[in-house]
């Protein structure tokens, strides 16, 4: 079949317990400019049990259709069942486009689309459009974040990506708003060789930099984890959070959960001081939309300055003590 | 049990340089290292060899210079090494890398348990480790915080975006590992002589029996189109300088400002 003959754009509607994945609707919003270019039809896939109801928050947030599976076996999420799921439907509509949240879930089952479609996908795009050849792109930062590239499906259909969440705000839900709810029935059978055990809650340990106002991340340029004390004072005394980019979680120093950037958490803080951070791509689609960004960093053409609102060039060694206590003095 | 564990050869630094014409990745005198998940999913391999006993083969698809990293892995306790290389790999997407690296397990056969870092630090898809899960059709399990393998089973905590979970996979399955599941090991000098000794094979696509329509660039649908400058935001940023206690000073005051302290 020719690749001119897959229509329509598909964003999969991730959702669990009944609940949408907010990003689906970030990514319907973005969708929609796809649409806006292209005139195709934008069609939300619901895959669950006893979902139906959420077809009408996916018509509000822009959807024109919605395909609904429901079938026990896709209860809960488990990575075959909903690959078994999708590809058939995939292959019965041939949909040009496939969007996928790029969260722990969609993380999980989009590649395993892109082995059962046999096509491409793009691992956590930032921006998603056409370029002037009108080619479907999808931006990703590359080669350390020094560059973003955009990334092409030239032959192959349906093209899809993971798209980073946090990216792109949600429509204005359109009261009222009608679609073609389409129920299909997929032929699926839970999978006997994976099993959730248990389920719990994530502890909540109180240093989750998701959501929090106040972040102070540390960077590259910290050398000594002994370094990282007048940071956690800082934090402690401005009621924030310490964070990290890559490299300091790279070698160990801090958990996952701290690391801010394209293969950690994208935060949304009043407040971020960035420590000896230079400010790739990588990191900075990770916090650009900050409310306040305060940065140090000894070299001055750093990156980060870029989009700082406050900057000291000089050694965080020296600065941030001065400026613990400089504010201890205050507080006195 | 026979686990397979796969490694990257990644560069050893972020500040990559690009050729300005081409647009293309200048490795030329470029330090590499093996990627960091990597070295908890050997250890993981290594860790249950030693409560269980398996027999763990390293696996990587790479240029010759790859070797360091499989050389590696012996070193830290794998029992044997493959390099998968051949042109025909070269420019690989991860839909043709897991191809490949699919047809080697396919090739070395009655595999248990496939190891993965949950990504590498430079392509940081996290997508060749599921796609081959895929590929071969096994269950998988990404982002696994502990391991351990029971009357058949693979059984891993998973640390989500709101929840923990404790799930279990049927063997053979596939396991993507998070850098918190262990720390790994350093090579004993003693380990790195003994494992020049242990077996090596390099393998191209003709060993493989792969059909080289799917590896590769001929097997990738995405490709890069175009690379370019992140556009600049040019924050009007605000500088303060003098004496250290001058710019604590300054900074106290700006956060009195905003209200913060």
């Amino acid at each position: 079949m020719a690749k001119e003959d897959y229509k329509g754009i598909w964003v999969f509607a991730e959702q669990q317990n009944g609940v949408l994945n907010p990003a689906v609707l970030e990514i319907l919003a973005k969708a929609l400019e796809l649409k806006a270019h292209t005139g195709e039809e934008l069609t939300a896939v619901l895959l669950g049990d006893g979902v139906s109801s959420l077809a009408e928050t996916l018509f509000a947030y822009g959807a024109d259709s919605v395909i609904l599976a429901e079938d026990r076996a896709l209860a809960s999420y488990s990575a075959r069942p909903y690959e078994a799921a999708l590809t058939q439907l995939a292959e019965k509509y041939k949909p040009s486009i496939i969007l996928y949240a790029a969260t722990s879930l969609g993380r999980d089952l989009a590649p395993r689309m892109m082995v059962s479609l046999k096509t491409g996908l793009t691992a956590d795009a930032i921006d998603l459009g056409f370029d002037r050849d009108e080619v479907f792109y999808q931006t990703t930062p590359a080669y350390g974040g020094s560059i973003l590239a955009h990334i092409v499906i030239l032959e192959a259909r349906p093209q899809m990506a993971t798209v980073r969440p946090m990216m792109f705000e949600p429509i204005e839900p359109r009261t009222g708003a009608a679609g073609k709810l389409i129920a299909e029935t997929v032929d699926v059978s839970a999978d006997p060789d994976y099993e959730v055990l248990e389920t719990a809650p994530k502890q909540d340990t109180g240093d989750a930099i998701e959501g929090a106002q106040v972040i102070i991340a540390g960077g590259r340029g910290i050398k000594d984890q002994a370094d990282l004390e007048p940071l956690k004072e800082l934090a402690s005394l401005l009621d924030g959070k310490l964070a990290a980019s890559r490299p300091l979680v790279d070698n160990g120093w801090l958990p996952h959960e701290k690391q801010i950037g394209q293969s950690g958490t994208t935060v949304k803080p009043k407040f971020i001081f960035n420590i000896a951070i230079s400010g790739s791509v990588q990191y900075q689609v990770g916090m650009q939309n900050a409310g306040c960004v305060i940065s140090v960093n000894h070299t001055k053409g750093a990156p980060i300055f870029d989009i700082s609102h406050y900057g000291v060039v000089g050694d965080y060694k020296t600065v941030i003590p001065a400026l613990v206590a400089e504010i201890k003095n205050r507080k006195v | 049990m026979k686990i397979l564990v796969y490694v990257k050869q990644v560069p050893d630094t972020d500040d990559v340089k690009l050729d300005p014409k081409t647009g293309n990745i200048m490795r030329e005198g470029v330090a590499s290292k093996l990627n960091p998940l990597d070295a908890n999913a050997v250890e993981a391999a290594i860790r249950l060899k030693e409560k269980y006993g398996a027999q763990v083969c390293a696996i990587s698809m790479g240029p010759p210079q790859a070797e360091d990293v499989l050389k590696k892995a012996l070193a830290l306790g794998c029992d044997e090494a493959y390099l998968l290389s051949d042109r025909a790999f070269g420019g690989a997407d991860t839909l043709a890398t897991s191809y490949t690296l699919a047809m080697a397990a396919r090739k070395i056969g009655d595999y248990d348990l496939l190891l993965f870092g949950r990504h590498a630090v430079d392509g940081d898809t996290a997508q060749t480790g599921p796609a081959t899960a895929a590929q071969l059709g096994i269950p998988q399990i990404t982002l696994a915080s502990s391991i351990d393998v029971q009357d058949g089973y693979v059984i891993c905590d998973r640390v989500l975006e709101t929840c923990t979970q404790k799930v279990r996979a049927r063997l053979p399955a596939l396991v993507t590992v998070t850098g918190e599941i262990n720390t790994p090991r350093y090579p004993k000098p003693i380990n790195i002589m003994k494992a020049l000794k242990k077996p090596r094979f390099v393998w191209n696509a003709e060993d493989l029996g792969a059909d080289k329509t799917q590896t590769g660039i001929p097997g990738s649908p995405s490709s890069t189109k175009e690379v370019l400058e992140p556009p600049k935001r040019n924050a009007d940023t605000k500088y303060f300088s003098g004496s250290t206690e001058e710019i604590a000073a300054q900074l106290a005051d700006m956060l009195h400002d905003e209200h913060l302290i």
